[in-house]
This record gives structure tokens, C-alpha cells and sequence, in this order.
């Protein structure tokens, strides 16, 4: 339960919003709900209803509404490729489909063999100056890794990233 | 503007500027505390009015303006920083936030006060995690430093300041999105009227303004509506974040000020086109823009919001992705439409329906073996669209189809069965089915 | 008038008040604006953009704010470069409204080709062609030709179940569906029923449910009628018949005193021997009664009409036994046997009787000198008659300035559609005080929640006479008008008849009797035991004390043995039984008559507002069941003890003769129509095809006494003590809405949605006693020991179990004391 485990952040949360509001509460503990649980099953979201007192449908309506909330299971991190229009123009194209080749990957959103990553492709996340670029949503957050402003990642350094994630 | 004198991107002149000490030893919230202690909320007001601030969030609408339609009399209030930068093509805010923090919740700050609001939601987009952990710290500094809090500055101000997390939805970037989001709830539009300066956030009148457009304020009211206006032109006074993506030299952010030709923006800062290309076409505003084809008359027009304007297009968030002469529009405008469809949130029949229409057909001309009549068609689904919607974004997915579709027809119809394709298409390798 | 705002609507002028939306303004003059989101009785969300409309504005000069004229002298009409939703732009002076030009006719028909890209076109399959709003506006506005390609069409899921795939009362067509957000809106803001909502985004929307069970809402049926296409049908109807087949015959719920108007659709068949059956139940509008709504009770409890278990032929008992017999034989062995018991004739009816039946019943009993009662558990009827609810009242009008008392009840439970109507007005403004023993879903909306002690709620409502007493006793006091809503909960027989004192007192007191709006109303416990109070028929459970001396019995459509009230060694020497079941009664009886039900024949029903309403005959009854009132008469008659004939008509003129409420009335009277507003039937788009329209009549409300000139009196009213000795706790029973009663259970779709027995303990109890949820509790009660399983929550008040009624356990008639402890399960 949530409420046993992490009643401290639940207790900040709410604190954030008016007493009468708890529903703007429902985005903040859903993101904490899936860190705990890995995603946003029934039962996640019957508890995120429960410290609310919104109802279940409603908790459910905004996982559903939301790119970032998952209702599903997948790999243990999600890797998170920009392939948008700015990012697209400087190959971001191309360079995805030989990162999903490096990973043994034949489409989008399988997972690695291990477990480790379900890559996904994503619209514009914010970076489009740093393309090619990609974000990992775990556990933790959601970490940005991009290219630097004079030279672009390869797939080699991006998968090296990925390696240094393993295990943490 | 000086070389080297940033009004918005301090953080270039100043190292370590996201550390408060060396904030506050660049003056740092002296404009808070001006405002605070000798001025009062409409003083304030006045004097944002007077620099004659536009938002720099997409409409470019009088910032001091909108604070004095707050309904009067009626509390609490909020301020909502808009900090959802979803913009295909956009990362100014992002910067603002990382690298110039105090600036920003500086300008926030003082926003509350004119607007009489005692909290503040900051509204940022779920990708930005790593932003709004640094953020949160950099909140806790100002609560310890008696910046926020009960009591500031020895008066009965007393302010509080929140992080309210997106988790994804292009659609929250529309203010009263954005309100539905933080109320919980799906982010989608609401009716208009009642605007949020009258009924926002939890129906009390709410100030929506954008991450830049209050990076602007600590300066105006530190040194005065005129010394502001020193940048700029007379209605689109100040400098603007200027985002460079897509095939130039340097892409990054820049600061200038606005009405900045777009030839001296591209090639004096850009660094012009990569690898000495052609410049085909640009699109001002992100992937919401009117498609433009480059020529002498559009390099030497001065990016500010009225001409941009006279251009038929928006100057927008200044979002500026530039495409070469290889590229061929059908393309850029499958992955325009492919994000719009994306991020429609599906409240309203012309853009729910119309968006995944445009992109069957989209789909089906960058294939190849699409008939003359599929682009026929593609503009008339278009324009059926056009003035339907119940909020820009819908509206937003049209017009860079419309605009390639006037200004590059032959891009579309090259790849009818009529017609081979002349420029390989930038297939994706992977189909980026959705 | 100052509030009205005068407009012009394709060159129509008209006048509406300040505030209407132009949809509706176009309306009132028949210009049939085409809509899908919008409903009247929803909030404008101007999602489908069907309604665009072009719209010009008086122009002002900005700097002087005059009205700019132009060379005629007339203002200049300014037009928008968009069109506009008609269905949320409210009118202004000197509007220009059009909706006929080619512009708008472009857009409508650039809207239903995008509603249609996604949509599967099956209408020839589809429950909903025929009386489908999409279809007629596709005929209106279609496409003739699909531009879209068919294989890009997004598939989705067919027949989903809005629950369980057992227990889903709605299922839904995801491709039909049109995300005009109807249901979820209805569920929202009608029901407060949080549980169908949207899920995922843009084009993947679809609607979903995440309640347990699914869709879990009393008042889910509506949604399927306001859904403006196929894509919600009830696990009733769909696939059951094409519209276009049924016949429609309209009718008054018979499950609760609220009275809802309803249709029922009918339809001769091969499937069911070719006979005339009943396929559906639907909301008929009456706005001063049930608006356009029913709960979900009326609109599947039909099916006990059509259940092979119906009596079909008058039984005798000849040597022990019940044996079919002829109706003269029935009768006459009756006639013979009532009219010898004389003053020793005990008549007990029912209140789902009709005010035909009760009156009829009444005459035939009083006219041999016995006794004829209603068979009830909740008194206060002859209250009602003098202060209850005065001509004039609707519940749909009030508001601020109104003080609402509910007490000792269930509302949603007991009276579903009262629910509605008490919380859309606590809404609209009224003070609305909610006073119980135990939470129930009326709370929410109550300004004042009073939570008394069980066995306190006389003393409760007494209290509030006291000066000063309360903030909610003033506001009572004060409001202009008030009403006032008691129940049984937590009380005996004894209990309700002071408890209907009470408020009688309270209504008396702060002068709130005789005036419209203002006045008592009891949740009875069936549809016409406010009719039979006005008929002058006294309520008394049956009780073995009252049958003691009788000689002989008539039941009719009351089944005391099987409510485990009466016993077999109760009865008389002589009983007979009127009913559609072989009930535990009938089967002691020596005559059993067969009835025939009230979707079978008509009658009027007098609803808990006082209002008398008309039924008419939908279906034939089977075999040779008889309206009761014409058994009555031919027994009244074989009895000398009855003038009039057994039709319902005639019977109403004798009624209206001797009893003065009804003075003057007839059925034509009970069965006029007005307009009403919104107008929602027919050839409407508000609404599509649904049957809606009433043009079979509105109902007469019922002066009370005090407004026909009697001065009502305040009487002592003091409740009977409540017996709780040391070491026991006591047993609430509690109204569930779906139980397992005689006239529910055979609609066998709805028992996966009757909760299986329970009783509901506090969490403090609980784990005094040991029991965890879902343990099996003994109650041992005076009369008997029950095991029942718990269920541990916060809902139950501290030392008190709630035990719902009509589960199939047998439950106390009031609250009782019992000793509790944890059951133990002996292993056989
Ligand atoms: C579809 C859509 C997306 C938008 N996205 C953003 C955004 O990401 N950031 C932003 O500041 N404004 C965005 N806007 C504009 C906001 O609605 C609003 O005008 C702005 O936040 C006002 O702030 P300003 O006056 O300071 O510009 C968007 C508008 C629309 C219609
Ligand atoms: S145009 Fe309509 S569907 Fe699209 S985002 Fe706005 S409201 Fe939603
Ligand atoms: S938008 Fe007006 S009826 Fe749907």
C-alpha cells in the first residue's frame, strides 16, 4: 500500500493543493504510484482514488489521458526516442532504427531480451537542438540524454548509456 | 541589445547564476522587493503595461494587460506559470528553467504580487523530471531565505510556490488545458468564455502567463518601462527567445531582440544553412506554423509579432525550424500531422477525426502510389477542419498543411501515381506507425 | 420584460428569456438546430461542433459604445469570421441568427463526414436504426458517397461490456460511439455516478468504465437513451426487436411511490408463441415528475409480468388441496363465504394496487361490514392527505428559498428518482437537511447532515420546534417553503406513525401546509399507498392480533406469510387470495383468484406527490386473470355490497363522487397533455427516437385537506422506547433497491446486481466481537437466529449492525435488539 509505505510524499502532495481539491492530487500520485509499482494497474489506481476520494473511473480517465502514464507492464526502464519533425531533419530517422537494430529490437515498443528496455518513440520532447536524442523514464524520473551542441550522439554512445543504466 | 547583455539569458553572461548567492549578488530579487515594499499591485501593473510586455507563450497578448482583467474583488487568486513547452521545435523555457532559475520564479514572483495571488502553481512538462527536481531546490533556497512564505518583507504579502507536473499531453500547453490538468482531470479544453482571469483555476481568477514572459518582469521593474524598451520595436518591444532546430548550423536558443531580421538570425546567428545548402522554407512557430517559402522579402523581414503577422504567419514562440532544399514537404507535413493526431485530445469531431483522416492520407501519398486526387483531397479534409474547432490545436494542425500545400503543391503531387517522386522522401526506417 | 431578449432566427423573431442558449431559442420556434452533444438537461460542452451556425452582433463603436446604425437607420449587424455552437452561445438583444444558409448547410455536412469516418455504418443491424439521431441527420446531412477509405477505418471493440460479461445491465459498441460524452455527462452530473468516463486520447477515446462492478449506477438505463447512436444498449433490449416493429403503451412505474411515467414497447412475436410481449421500458417525460429519467428498478423490473410462474386460473381447495377451478365456482364460494363472516371479514390490500382496485376493494368489504386495510409497514397516510404536498408542486422548479427535510431514509435507495430531483434542487439553491441514523448518498448534497442515535428521529424532528434549536431548525423555519421527505428507517410501525406526527408538527408549526411546494411526503414502501390514504383506507400491518377474530380473510396483492408476518395458524377458517403469484399466502389460502398485472390492464396510481396518474393495458394477461377491480365488483356485487360495474373508468366516477380530493376529476382530466419544455420527442434531434413524448397525460395532483379549507392540528408524537438490553446490539434494517422481491426477481438480468446477503458492521464492533470481513455473524434475535455473512465498514454507526431488507434472510419489521457473536462454522 502507498499509504504504509510512502506517507511522508503523500502527505506533501496534498499538502500543494487546497484541502477541498484533493482530486489535483490524482497527477502527482499516479506518478508516484508508478514508480512504486512499475505501472498503473486497477489497483493502483483504486488506491490513488482511495487517498483522493476520486472515483476509480476518474483516477483511471487521467492514466488513460496521459502519454507518460503506463496501464501496462514493460521492460524495467522505458527508452524514450524523439523521432518529431526537428528532431527527424537532423536524422533522428535513421539513427532510431540502427539503435532498435543494436538492441536486437524489430519494432517499436518490445522490449530487450533481458528485460531491461522497451524503447518507444515519442513526439517532440523538448531538446530538438541536441537531436538525436532520447529520454528514460524509470523508476527515478525521467532522465534526458541527448547529443552536445557540436556533435550528435552515436548509437554506440547511446547504447553505452544504456549499459551504464543495467543494474542501478 | 550589447553583445553579451542578455536580459532573459543571464546565465550566459553570468556563470554560476543558478546559485542564489550569486544571484542575489547580481541583483537578484531587488525587483521582488521593489515591488513588494514601494509599490503597489497596480503600480506594478502599470509599469509591465508600459514596457508594453507581450506573452512570448504563442499569442503574444499584452502581459499587463491580461493582469488588470482579473475580476475584481474576488479571491483568492492564482498565478499558473505555463512552463508546458511542447511545441515541436521549442526548448527556450527549458533553458530558463536550468540554467537561470531565479530569474524565472523572480518574474513569477512578482507576478503574484500585481496579480494579488498568494500561490503559484508552475506548470511543467512531465519530460522536464530532472528540471523540476532542480527547481523544487531552488524553491526550498527561497522559502529558507524568507523570499516565500508568510510575511515577506515584513508585510502582510506572503506567497507560496508549487510544481505541478504534465505527464505528457501536447494539449496542456492551452491554458485552460493546463487548469483542467491541475485540477486533476483530463486535459482538455474548456468553453470560452468564462476566461481564466475570471474563472481559472478552481473557477477563481487565475493569471496564465508563460515561462519567458515572466523571466522579463524582474528587469522591467528594476530599471523602468523605458530602459526595457530599448530592445525591440515600438509594439513588440523587448528581445525574445529565438529556438533554432532543423537543418541550420548552430541550432540552439538565441537571444535578440525582437524585429531581428530572419536573414541576420539564420546566417549572422545560426551560423546559416548546414552543410551550405539552399534554404527552402522555414516555419516560424514550430510544427503549428504557416510553412514559409524562403525568398530576399522573407529574410529581410523583422521577426516581431506585426510583421511576422503581414507575412500571413505568427511569430509564435519564435520556435524556428528551418528546412533545406532536400527537403520534401509532404514529409515534413506527415510528421506535423502525425504529432497533431498524436496530441489531439479527442473533445472535439473536426480535429479528433479530421487530424487521423489528414495522416490516413498523408500516409498513403509518402507510400507512393497515391492518385492526384488523394492531395486533392487532403486539402479539401483540410480546410473542412479550419474554423470548426473548439480550440487552437485543431486549427494548429491545418495550417502547415494548407500553407505546403499552396506554397509546395508540386512536393505532394510528385508522389501521385501521376508523378514519380523527384526528392527521395526522408522515409522513416522504421515506420513510425502510431 | 426586462428579462427577455428579443432575436431573430432565420428571419423568425423571438423572444426568450436572458440566458437561453440559441439552440434552444430555435427551438421554440420548431427550427430544429442539429445536435449530438447537446442535451437540455445537460451542461453545454460543444464538443461535436454539429450545431455551427453563423451569428451577427448589434456592432457598437468601440470608443462610445453606441450602436452603430447603418443608411437605413437600423444597427449593423456584425458577423464573426467563425461559426458559432448554437448550443453554447447564449442570445443577445438584436441578435441575427442563420442556420439556413449554405455556409452552415457545409458545415453539417463537413461534421457528420467526419462523425461518419470511424462509424461502421451498420445501421441494418444496429438496435438503435429507426430512432437514431446520427441516421437522420446522416439522411439530412451525409455523405452520399464514403470518401474515406474503409480500410483505414479504426477498428474497434463490438459489445463490450459496461461490467462483468454476467452482470453488465449497458453494453457498448465502441465503433458507434461518437464521444458526444452524453453518458459520461449524465452519469456526472445527473446521477453523480462516477463511473464511465473517457479513457486514452484523441482518436483512441473510447468510453470505459473502472467501478465495481462496472458502470455501477442506479440510473445506468438513461444512458442509453440519450446515447444520439447505437453505441450503449441495455443487455435488455439489444438485439431484441427493430423500432419500427413496437408498439408503445404508456404507463406509470409500479416499483416505488415516485410514480414515473413510462412507455412500454410491445411487440407480437414468433419467439414468444406469437403473443404480445413487452420488450422494453422507457422514460416518458413528465418534468413535474420523472423529467425524462427512470432508475434502473423500473426500466428492468418488468419482466415479473411475463413469468411462467403467473396464475393463469382461479384455484379452489377441494379435499386439502388447491385444484383450478371456474371463475363462477371461484367467486360464488367467495361471495358466500365474505358476506357470512360479516363484521368478522378482515380485508388486507396492497399498495401497488390501483385507486380503482382500493376503492372497489374498499366499498366490497365496509358494504358486509368488515374491515379493509392497507397492508403497510409505514403509517402517517391520513397525515399526508391534509398536509401533505399541495396542487402545484414540482420538485424540477424548486430552489433557493426552499428547506428540504429528509428523514429516516434512504432516498436513492428507496425512491431513486426522488433522489435525483432533491439533489438537482439542493443544486439550484435549496437547504437541504439530511437527517439519519446512518451516511447514505443523500448527504452529499445536504447543507446540514443530522446523524441521531437510532431510535431518535422523532425526537429529532421535535427537537427542531424549539426556539433557537439549531442552525438548520431555523433555516427550516425560515425558508419560504419546505418540504418535508420521512422514511421508516429505525423505526417500527408504531415509530413511523410519530414520526410522520413529527414532521406534520414541524410542517404545521412553521406554517408550511395548503401552499404549493410546501408539505409532507412519506417514501412508502410501494406505488399507491399514498392513493389508498386518500381513498380513506387505514395502514396496518398484518399482524396474527388483527386476524384473531376475524371469520375470514381477503388478501389481495399482499403476501404476509411469505414476509414472514403471519403464519399459517394465523389464518382464519376462510381466506382468500387475489394475486399473481402463488405466494406463501396463496398457497394457505382456500380460494385463490388470478390478477392480472398492471401492464395488463389500467387503472390510475396516486403518486407519493399526490399526483393521481393513468396506466393503460400494454399485453393481454394470461389465461383468465381479471383486473382486480372487476373481481372485486363481481364479488361486491354476488355481495350486494357494491353498485358500480368493475371498469376502471366507471369506478374512477364513483371514486371522484364520494371522495372530495378527487372531486370533479375523470379520466380525461388525468390524461390531458401540455407542452412542456424541453421539448425532447418526436421528430426532435435533442433526443432521437426514443419514445419519450407524452401524449397520454400529465397526471392531476391531488388538493390536500388543508388546502380544501381543514386546519390541520399538531398532536402529540412520541416514539415507542426502543428495547436494547445490556450486552446486545441492534439490528437497522436498511432499503436496498434491488432485492429479491416477488415483483424483481423474475427480471433475472439484474440479480448479479442484488447484493447477496450482508450485514454491515463498524469497524469498532468488529474487532470487539473478533469478526473480519466477509465472517459470518449470529444474530440472535428475539424471534429468531440468523447468520449472516459481515461486512465490515465505516457506514455503520458504532453498536449498530445494518441489515438490508429483501435479500433473502429474514429481517425484523423495525430495528431489534440482538446479542452478536462470531457464527461458527460446523463442519458437517
Ligand atoms: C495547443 C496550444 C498549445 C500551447 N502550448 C503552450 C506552451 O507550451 N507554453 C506556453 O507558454 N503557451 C502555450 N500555449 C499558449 C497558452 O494557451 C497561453 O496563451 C499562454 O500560456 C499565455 O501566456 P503568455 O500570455 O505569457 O504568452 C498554447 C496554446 C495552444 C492553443
Ligand atoms: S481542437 Fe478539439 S479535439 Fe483538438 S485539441 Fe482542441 S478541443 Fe481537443
Ligand atoms: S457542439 Fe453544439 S451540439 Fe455538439
Amino acid at each position: 500500500m502507498l499509504t504504509d509505505k510512502y506517507a511522508s510524499e503523500i502527505a506533501e502532495i496534498l499538502n500543494r493543493y487546497p484541502a477541498e481539491r484533493r482530486r489535483s492530487a490524482v497527477m502527482p500520485l499516479l506518478y508516484l504510484a508508478q514508480s512504486a509499482y512499475g505501472h498503473l494497474s486497477k489497483e493502483a489506481i483504486d488506491e490513488v482514488g482511495a487517498i483522493t476520494g476520486v472515483a476509480p473511473t476518474d483516477v483511471a480517465g487521467v492514466v488513460g489521458f496521459y502519454s507518460l502514464y503506463h496501464d501496462h507492464a514493460a521492460g524495467k526502464r522505458r527508452v524514450q526516442i524523439c523521432t518529431d519533425l526537428p528532431c527527424a531533419l537532423r536524422g533522428a530517422d535513421a539513427w532510431a532504427a540502427e539503435f532498435l537494430a543494436r538492441l536486437n529490437l524489430k519494432k517499436w515498443d518490445e522490449t530487450t531480451a533481458d528485460g531491461e528496455f522497451t524503447v518507444e518513440h515519442v513526439m517532440c520532447i523538448g531538446a530538438c537542438d541536441k537531436a538525436p536524442c532520447f529520454q528514460v523514464q524509470d523508476s527515478t524520473g525521467i532522465h534526458f540524454h541527448e547529443s552536445q551542441p557540436d556533435r550528435a550522439m552515436t548509437v554506440d554512445e547511446a547504447v553505452g548509456i544504456l549499459e551504464g543504466l543495467k543494474g542501478k | 541589445m550589447d553583445q553579451g547583455k542578455h536580459i532573459l539569458f543571464r546565465h550566459r553572461d553570468i556563470a554560476n547564476i543558478r546559485d542564489l548567492d550569486v544571484y542575489l549578488a547580481h541583483g537578484g530579487f531587488e525587483a521582488f522587493k521593489k515591488a513588494v515594499t514601494t509599490m503597489t499591485p497596480q503600480q506594478v501593473i502599470d509599469e509591465v503595461k508600459n514596457a508594453g510586455l507581450r506573452g512570448r507563450g504563442g499569442a503574444g497578448f499584452p502581459t499587463g494587460l491580461k493582469w488588470s482583467f482579473l475580476t475584481k474583488d474576488s479571491f483568492p487568486r492564482y498565478v499558473v506559470i505555463n512552463s508546458d513547452e511542447s511545441e515541436p521545435g521549442t526548448f527556450k523555457d527549458r533553458e530558463i528553467l536550468t540554467h537561470n532559475p531565479f530569474q524565472f520564479l523572480e518574474g513569477a514572483m512578482i507576478t503574484a504580487y500585481a496579480s494579488q495571488a498568494n500561490t503559484i502553481y508552475n506548470y511543467v512538462r512531465g519530460e522536464y523530471w530532472d528540471v523540476v527536481a532542480g527547481l523544487e531546490q531552488c524553491v526550498a533556497q527561497l522559502y529558507e531565505r524568507g523570499f516565500l512564505g508568510e510575511k515577506l518583507f515584513g508585510t502582510e504579502f506572503k506567497l507560496d510556490f508549487y510544481h505541478h507536473r504534465g505527464a505528457g499531453a501536447y494539449i496542456c500547453g492551452e491554458e485552460s488545458a493546463l487548469l483542467e490538468s491541475i485540477e486533476g482531470k483530463l486535459g482538455q479544453p474548456r468553453l470560452k468564455p468564462p476566461f481564466p482571469a475570471d474563472k481559472g483555476l478552481y473557477a477563481k481568477p487565475t493569471v496564465v502567463n508563460n515561462t519567458e514572459t515572466v523571466t522579463n518582469v524582474p528587469f522591467i521593474i528594476q530599471n523602468g518601462a523605458a530602459a526595457y524598451r530599448q530592445n525591440g520595436t515600438e509594439k513588440s518591444p523587448g528581445t525574445k527567445l529565438f529556438c533554432l532546430s532543423g537543418h541550420i548550423q548552430k541550432p540552439g536558443n538565441v537571444e535578440l531582440p525582437l524585429g531581428v531580421t530572419l536573414r541576420e538570425l539564420i546566417y549572422t546567428h545560426g551560423g546559416g544553412i548546414r552543410e551550405g545548402k539552399g534554404f527552402k522554407a522555414v516555419m516560424l512557430s514550430g510544427a503549428s506554423s504557416v510553412v514559409l517559402k524562403v525568398d530576399d522579402a522573407l529574410l529581410d523581414t523583422p521577426l516581431d509579432y506585426e510583421s511576422v503577422a503581414a507575412k500571413g504567419a505568427m511569430l509564435g514562440s519564435a520556435s524556428v525550424i528551418v528546412l533545406d532544399e532536400t527537403v520534401d514537404l509532404s514529409w515534413v507535413i506527415l510528421k506535423t500531422t502525425r504529432f497533431f493526431k498524436h496530441e489531439s485530445c479527442g473533445k472535439c469531431t473536426p480535429c479528433r477525426e479530421g487530424t487521423y483522416w489528414m495522416l490516413s492520407i498523408l500516409e498513403r501519398i509518402n507510400k507512393g502510389g497515391a492518385a492526384k486526387a488523394d492531395v486533392e483531397l487532403l486539402q479539401n479534409v483540410a480546410s473542412q477542419i479550419q474554423n470548426k474547432c473548439l480550440c487552437p490545436l485543431g486549427e494548429f494542425s491545418v495550417t502547415p498543411v494548407l500553407a505546403s500545400l499552396k506554397a509546395f503543391r508540386g512536393d505532394f503531387d510528385a508522389h501521385t501515381a501521376d508523378g514519380a517522386p523527384k526528392t527521395a522522401p526522408k522515409k522513416a526506417a522504421v515506420a513510425a506507425g502510431d | 420584460m426586462a428579462d427577455q431578449v428579443t432575436l431573430t432566427i432565420d428571419g423568425v423573431s423571438v423572444s426568450v428569456p436572458k440566458g437561453t442558449l440559441i439552440v434552444d431559442a430555435a427551438k421554440r420556434i420548431d427550427n430544429d438546430i442539429p445536435v449530438f452533444c447537446y442535451h437540455p438537461k445537460l451542461k453545454p460542452v460543444g464538443m461535436c461542433r454539429m450545431c455551427l451556425v453563423e451569428v451577427g452582433r448589434v456592432m457598437k463603436d468601440r470608443a462610445t459604445g453606441q450602436v452603430v446604425l447603418d443608411d437605413a437607420g437600423q444597427p449593423k449587424i456584425g458577423y464573426g469570421p467563425k461559426l458559432e455552437t448554437a448550443c453554447t452561445t447564449p442570445v443577445e438583444p438584436g441578435m441575427v441568427v442563420v442556420g439556413a444558409s449554405q455556409k452552415v448547410t457545409d458545415a453539417r455536412d463537413d461534421i457528420l463526414e467526419f462523425l461518419l469516418t470511424s462509424h461502421p455504418l451498420d445501421c441494418p443491424v444496429c438496435d438503435k436504426g429507426g430512432e437514431c439521431p446520427l441516421q437522420n441527420l446522416t439522411l439530412r446531412h451525409g455523405p452520399g458517397k464514403s470518401r474515406f477509405i474503409y480500410d483505414d477505418k479504426q477498428k474497434n471493440d463490438k459489445h463490450v461490456p459496461l461490467g462483468g460479461p454476467d452482470d453488465a445491465l449497458i453494453f457498448l459498441d465502441r465503433e458507434r460511439c461518437i464521444q458526444c460524452a452524453r453518458c459520461t455527462r449524465f452519469c456526472d452530473e445527473i446521477a453523480d455516478d462516477h463511473v464511465l468516463g473517457f479513457y486514452q486520447r484523441g482518436r483512441k477515446i473510447e468510453i470505459a468504465t473502472f467501478s465495481e462492478p462496472g458502470f455501477d449506477s442506479k440510473f445506468s438505463g438513461n444512458t442509453t437513451d440519450i446515447c444520439p447512436v447505437g453505441a450503449l444498449t441495455t443487455a435488455d433490449f439489444r438485439f431484441g426487436a427493430r423500432p419500427w416493429e413496437l408498439t408503445t403503451s404508456a404507463s406509470i412505474c409500479n416499483h416505488c411511490p415516485v410514480g414515473c411515467n413510462t412507455t412500454f414497447s410491445t411487440r407480437r412475436e414468433a419467439k414468444s408463441g406469437g403473443k404480445q410481449v413487452i420488450k422494453r421500458v422507457l422514460p416518458r417525460q413528465n418534468e413535474q415528475v420523472n423529467e425524462v429519467w427512470i432508475c434502473d428498478k423500473g426500466r428492468f423490473g418488468y419482466h415479473f409480468v411475463e413469468s411462467p410462474a403467473r396464475l393463469t386460473a382461479p384455484l379452489v381447495r377441494k379435499d386439502g388441496k388447491l385444484v383450478e377451478a371456474t371463475w363462477d365456482e371461484a367467486l360464488t364460494r367467495v361471495a358466500e363465504t365474505l358476506k357470512a363472516a360479516g363484521s368478522a371479514l378482515v380485508g388486507l390490500a396492497g399498495g401497488r394496487l390501483s385507486n380503482e382496485d382500493l376503492f372497489a376493494f374498499k366499498q366490497a368489504v365496509t358494504g358486509v361490514g368488515g374491515k379493509a386495510l392497507l397492508d403497510a409497514q409505514l403509517a402517517g397516510g391520513e397525515l399526508t392527505t391534509v398536509v401533505g404536498v399541495s396542487v402545484g408542486t414540482d420538485l424540477g422548479q424548486i430552489g433557493k428559498g426552499t428547506a428540504i427535510l429528509v428523514v429516516a431514509t434512504d432516498l436513492e435507495e428507496e425512491a431513486p428518482l426522488w433522489w435525483l430531483r432533491v439533489k438537482a434542487a439542493a443544486e439550484r439553491g435549496a437547504t437541504l437537511i439530511v437527517a439519519n441514523a446512518r451516511p447514505t448518498k443523500t448527504d452529499r448534497h445536504a447543507k446540514h447532515v443530522v446523524r441521531y442515535d437510532v431510535g431518535n428521529a422523532v425526537s429529532t424532528v421535535a427537537g427542531m420546534l424549539l426556539e433557537g434549536s439549531s442552525e438548520y431548525a431555523t433555516a427550516f423555519a425560515q425558508a419560504e417553503n419546505a418540504l418535508v421527505f420521512y422514511g421508516r428507517e429505525g423505526l417500527d410501525f408504531a415509530g413511523t406513525q410519530a414520526l410522520a406526527q413529527a414532521c406534520a408538527n414541524l410542517l404545521i408549526e412553521t406554517k408550511h401546509v395548503g401552499r404549493a411546494n410546501n408539505g409532507l411526503i412519506g417514501v412508502w414502501t410501494s406505488a399507491n399507498a399514498q392513493g389508498a390514504a386518500e381513498l380513506g383506507l387505514t395502514a396496518m400491518p398484518a399482524t396474527p392480533a388483527l386476524l384473531a377474530a376475524a371469520r375470514a380473510a381477503w388478501f389481495m396483492g399482499t403476501d404476509p406469510l411469505g414476509d414472514g408476518r403471519l403464519t399459517q395458524n394465523d389464518l382464519p377458517p376462510f381466506t382468500v387470495v387475489q394475486e399473481l403469484f402463488l405466494t406463501e399466502t396463496a398457497k394457505a389460502a382456500d380460494v385463490v383468484l388470478p390478477a392480472a398485472a398492471w401492464a395488463e390492464r389500467e387503472g390510475t396510481y396516486t403518486s407519493g406527490e399526490r399526483r393521481v396518474q393513468r396506466f393503460y393495458p400494454a399485453v393481454p394477461a394470461p389465461g383468465s386473470a381479471r383486473p382486480d377491480c372487476q373481481i372485486i365488483a363481481e364479488i361486491g356485487k354476488a355481495m350486494g355490497a357494491t353498485r358500480f360495474g368493475g371498469f376502471p373508468a366507471q369506478v374512477f366516477l364513483e371514486i371522484a363522487k364520494t371522495v372530495p380530493a378527487f372531486a370533479g376529476l375523470n379520466y380525461a382530466a388525468v390524461s390531458a397533455v401540455a407542452p412542456q419544455w424541453p421539448d425532447v420527442g418526436g421528430r426532435d434531434q435533442y433526443y432521437g427516437g426514443a419514445s419519450t413524448t407524452n401524449l397520454q397525460g400529465l397526471g392531476v395532483q391531488l388538493p390536500s385537506a388543508a388546502e380544501r379549507g381543514v386546519v390541520p392540528q399538531a398532536a402529540r408524537a412520541e416514539a415507542p422506547k426502543l428495547a436494547h438490553p445490556v450486552g446486545t446490539m441492534l439490528v437497522l434494517p436498511v432499503a436496498k433497491l434491488f432485492d429479491r422481491g416477488a415483483t424483481f426477481a423474475p427480471s433475472t438480468l439484474v440479480h448479479p446486481r442484488v447484493p447477496a446477503p450482508f450485514v454491515a458492521i463498524n469497524p469498532v464492533d468488529a474487532e470487539r466481537i473478533g469478526i473480519a470481513d466477509g465472517d459470518d455473524v449470529e444474530l440472535a434475535l428475539d424471534a429468531a437466529t440468523l447468520v449472516v455473512p459481515a461486512r465490515v465498514t465505516a457506514d455503520a454507526p458504532e453498536g449498530v449492525l445494518l441489515l438490508p431488507v429483501g435479500l433473502g434472510v429474514d429481517t425484523p419489521e423495525g430495528p431489534a435488539a440482538a446479542r452478536v457473536s462470531k457464527a461458527v462454522r460446523v463442519a458437517v
